[in-house]
């Protein structure tokens, strides 16, 4: 039983009525290890989880959870998993222990154990001082604290996050992102759906892109942002003229154009590339009302996956790429 | 740090229990966790409780004057209408939370654990069957406080606890199912109006003998009307015949088509 991964995906497809949910998904998950899947609402992401839970059946392909098949031996798969959904999963008139201690004695603990697990959990969750007040009464960031020690209370070899930081405060997101890095230290598996790059990047080893029920991408940060750069940079032309001119003038990995805002941006593989860029703008005598710098986000990675297949980035058209892209290596 | 401070230590005992221990074990907790929210949430209770109550003293002092049920007081004919009601009324916030647990996700929860499944159902219906219990008590108590006078003896008494329980506990069932159908809150209430009026159209206020043709065959044929009127007969010392008979034979049916339809609407949800 002792596989080298916790979770097997083989061909899983999905669908509801009509409507095909996933359309053959493949992954591997390597035990103690993260894997982030990226991708944007409606992509799949929340019926791979489902599927991963047994919340719902593969209508098609094969999926192993630490070695136990999720249709034919969903009790092994359950004894398996940890799981934090999307919706806070907690009885909302409960104390904060009252639904760790629950928990704990739905999955086998004496009430002794149970009680002394969830006094653990409250302290290293940070929920002491709120461990005896009803849930409803708890911050949105609390609750999801709270939603993850549940899953914890017997700690599971697999534990399955649905986007466990979205729409929580940065303060809120850094204390999960803490509690799930000590996780992986303890040798749990983890697989975490997220709409955001930045969390992908840095948690996990593998990330998987998933885009209208297919994986599109699959490898590390690193590996995922070839193509987009380092960072993007956005310039607003003066006016519609020189916009259209910057345009024709332009080239370049993950170049976006935006005609209502004069805006036209691309990826760089530093700030020095914005000299660059500026000296092309200035030799033209294009004019800018503004620039910005920003990070590669999920669009963006998103854009540079469905160009690279049907068109390959013409390293000498753009300016700022004149030099062997050897500064990816060299940074890191 | 090993996996067993992990965990807890002692916490992977091996699980030398049976099943069955095990599903007793999970029917306890969450029926535990049901009677919590009584003592949480008390306007849940006392919201059921409000319509009964304020029902008997609106009939008993305002409307029961103008009603003639023959020779009995009408305080007397109505208390037996009103503990009926009061069990509908928990029946109708059972829906609500039946429904409100399968939205909020929490049931998700239980379904990745491996745990009884029986407990998500049964832990509703048995802490409604609690809540009834304590809205008949409430109610009995109101009703002697402002001039029910009940005759049974304590057999009669025994006799009526056993047929409200068993309506209480079909009934309970039938909540269930009607939360599991609902697929909101505003589902959940509309569903739960037919509980709801269902003792309107029986014999709990009036006698069916003044009603029309039509309404009358229904009044009296219906559930809800068998179980009203066996309790009036035994708690006044009334002749019965048989319809607590037909009254058990009915609820041990609505039983039987309640808790397996219940049962499998909440496996759909999960296909």
């Amino acid at each position: 039983m002792e596989n080298e991964y916790a979770i097997q995906v083989r061909g899983l497809r999905k669908d509801y009525g009509r409507v095909e949910a996933l359309r053959g998904v493949d992954l591997d998950v390597r035990r103690g290890t993260l894997l982030a899947l990226l991708g944007p609402n409606g992509s799949g992401k929340t019926t791979v989880v489902k599927t991963l839970s047994t919340l719902t059946r593969p209508s098609r392909g094969s999926v192993v959870v630490n070695g136990y098949d999720v249709t034919r031996r969903r009790n092994g798969v359950r004894s398996s998993i940890g799981m934090v959904s999307q919706f806070v999963a907690l009885d909302r008139l409960h104390s904060g222990r009252e639904n760790l201690v629950l928990l704990g004695r739905l999955q086998k603990l004496s009430k002794t154990n149970a009680t002394r697990r969830a006094a653990q959990l409250l302290e290293r969750f940070e929920l002491t001082e709120a461990a005896d007040r009803p849930v409803k009464t708890y911050s949105g960031g609390m609750k999801r604290r709270l939603d993850l020690a549940v899953s914890l209370i017997v700690t599971p070899p697999v534990l399955l996050l649905d986007e466990p930081t979205t729409g929580l405060d940065p303060r809120s997101r850094a204390v999960l992102w803490e509690a799930i890095r000590q996780l992986l230290g303890e040798g749990i598996t983890i697989l975490l759906t997220t709409q955001y790059l930045e969390e992908a990047d840095r948690l996990a080893d593998q990330i998987a892109v998933l885009n209208d029920g297919r994986i599109i991408a699959l490898g590390t940060a690193a590996q995922l942002k070839q193509g987009v750069g380092r960072e993007r940079v956005a310039v607003v032309l003066s006016g519609p003229e020189d916009f259209r001119r910057a345009g024709d003038l332009l080239v370049g990995p993950g170049l976006t154009r935006d005609p209502e805002t004069r805006t036209i941006s691309l990826a760089i593989d530093g700030p020095s590339r914005v000299k660059h860029l500026l000296d092309v703008l200035a030799e033209h005598r294009l004019a800018i009302d503004s620039l910005s710098l920003t990070k590669p986000t999920l669009d963006d990675v998103f854009f540079a996956l469905t160009q690279r297949a049907s068109d390959p980035p013409d390293a000498d058209s753009m300016p700022a790429r004149r030099e062997p892209n050897d500064e990816l290596g060299a940074l890191r | 740090m090993t996996s067993q401070t992990q965990t807890g230590e002692g916490l992977a005992r091996p699980d030398t229990r049976t099943k069955l221990y095990w599903a007793i074990n999970d029917n306890l907790v969450l029926i535990g966790r049901h009677l919590g929210h009584l003592t949480r949430s008390p306007d849940q209770l006392f919201t059921a409780l409000m319509l009964p109550a304020t029902l008997l003293l609106l009939f008993r002092f305002m409307f029961g004057g103008a009603i003639d049920v023959g020779n009995t007081a009408y305080v007397n004919y109505l208390v037996p209408g009103i503990l009926v009601i009061g069990v509908t009324m928990v029946a109708v916030s059972t829906s609500a939370a039946v429904q409100s647990d399968m939205q909020e996700g929490v049931v998700d929860r239980y379904r990745t654990i491996a745990m009884a499944d029986s407990a998500v159902i049964v832990g509703h219906v048995v802490a409604a069957v609690v809540r009834a219990t304590i809205s008949l008590v409430a109610m009995v108590g109101l009703g002697i406080a402002v001039g029910f006078r009940p005759a049974g003896s304590a057999l009669d008494w025994v006799l009526v606890a056993g047929t409200l329980l068993l309506f209480a506990f079909s009934l309970a069932w039938v909540a269930a199912a009607l939360g599991l159908l609902a697929r909101s809150a505003d589902g959940a209430s509309g569903l739960g109006l037919i509980l709801m009026f269902s003792p309107y159209a029986s014999s709990a206020f009036v006698q069916p003998e003044t009603l029309p043709d039509g309404l009358r065959g229904f009044v009296e044929h219906q559930p809800v009307t068998l179980v009203v009127d066996t309790v009036r007969a035994l708690l006044l010392g009334l002749p019965a015949g048989n319809t607590g008979w037909y009254a058990v034979i009915w609820w041990v049916v609505i039983l039987g088509v309640a808790a397996p339809v219940a049962t499998r609407l909440y496996h759909r949800r999960y296909a």
